[in-house]
């Protein structure tokens, strides 16, 4: 399985703000582990969805120049729960974005319910950095895989 | 221009919010560290919140400077922060306590140099510039 919790990108106003869709199919994995009888999207999986949403709108206004990764989430509240079948929006604003880090303000929205709303703390690294090798790289928020988000989330109409 | 306490008091919310500490923690003496538990992500967290509350500007290093212990300044000797490390501290974190620092110079007291009250004068000093 690819790390991709983002479908594609609906909106992407670099420096201010972006819209990413995700949908939930019952054809993922763990969906049926989570829980038997009971699929629903896990909310780890949806901050993961806000992080990447918010940590590419972070990247581009430095022209993915840093590695972004998720540092801290000072705060996050779910209000509901997303079955199979369903779209969550992710919605980021940016809060701030300097050379050492940046932050962003997050919603997931499905329709007009509100599932899910968070603050994520992102900090810059880059290649060069001593501290590079001691980082899971599974704490990075894109790879040039991802990126790729950006190129081919077009639908069919060419919107 | 805000006073002292109003200061304090926004100083503190900023603090419950970043660190999710109690209000009767965030006592100016309180170090950030040792007493709140801040980590090193915590930091920019709080320039951050601090930035959006005060409508300043805190420009990176500022007032968490940064490689203070950096071996190769000579700042450091034998686990204890050096005469010219000192100096260099009062130049630099002008709101710091660091005649108490030199009391018991040691590397690891250093974090102790953060405290809420450091904070609150810092922000003081920025909103009067």
């Amino acid at each position: 399985m690819r790390w991709f919790w983002i479908d594609r990108f609906i909106e992407f106003e670099a420096g201010s703000h972006a819209k990413a869709v995700k949908n939930v199919s019952l054809a993922e994995e763990h969906m049926h582990d989570h829980f038997p009888g009971f699929p629903i999207m896990p909310t780890s999986l949806m901050l993961e969805g806000m992080a990447q949403t918010g940590g590419i709108l972070l990247g581009k206004t430095h022209e993915f120049e840093h590695i972004v990764i998720l540092a801290k989430v000072p705060k996050i509240t779910y209000h509901s729960w997303v079955s199979p079948g369903e779209s969550i929006v992710y919605h980021a604003t940016l809060n701030e974005a300097r050379d050492e880090g940046g932050s962003v303000e997050c919603t997931a929205k499905v329709g007009d319910r509100l599932v899910a709303e968070a603050e994520i703390v992102f900090v810059h690294l880059d290649q060069s950095d001593p501290e590079l090798g001691k980082i899971d790289q599974k704490n990075f928020v894109f790879s040039s895989g991802l990126l790729d988000i950006l190129e081919v989330g077009k639908a069919g109409d060419g919107t | 221009m805000s006073s002292s306490e109003e200061i304090f008091e926004k100083v503190q919310e900023t603090l419950v919010d970043a660190l999710g500490v109690d209000d009767e923690d965030v006592t100016p003496e309180a170090t950030l560290v040792g007493d709140l538990g801040a980590e090193s992500i915590d930091f920019l967290d709080i320039v951050f919140r601090l930035e959006k509350n005060f409508d300043v500007k805190i420009p990176r290093g500022e007032l968490f400077p940064e490689n203070l212990a950096a071996a190769d300044a000579g700042f450091v000797d034998d686990g204890k922060i050096t005469e010219k490390g000192l100096s260099e501290l009062r130049v630099r974190m002008p709101h710091a306590n660091v005649d108490k620092l030199a009391e018991a110079p040691q590397v690891e007291n250093l974090q102790d140099l953060f405290t809420v009250e450091f904070i609150v004068k810092f922000v003081e000093n920025k909103l009067n510039q």
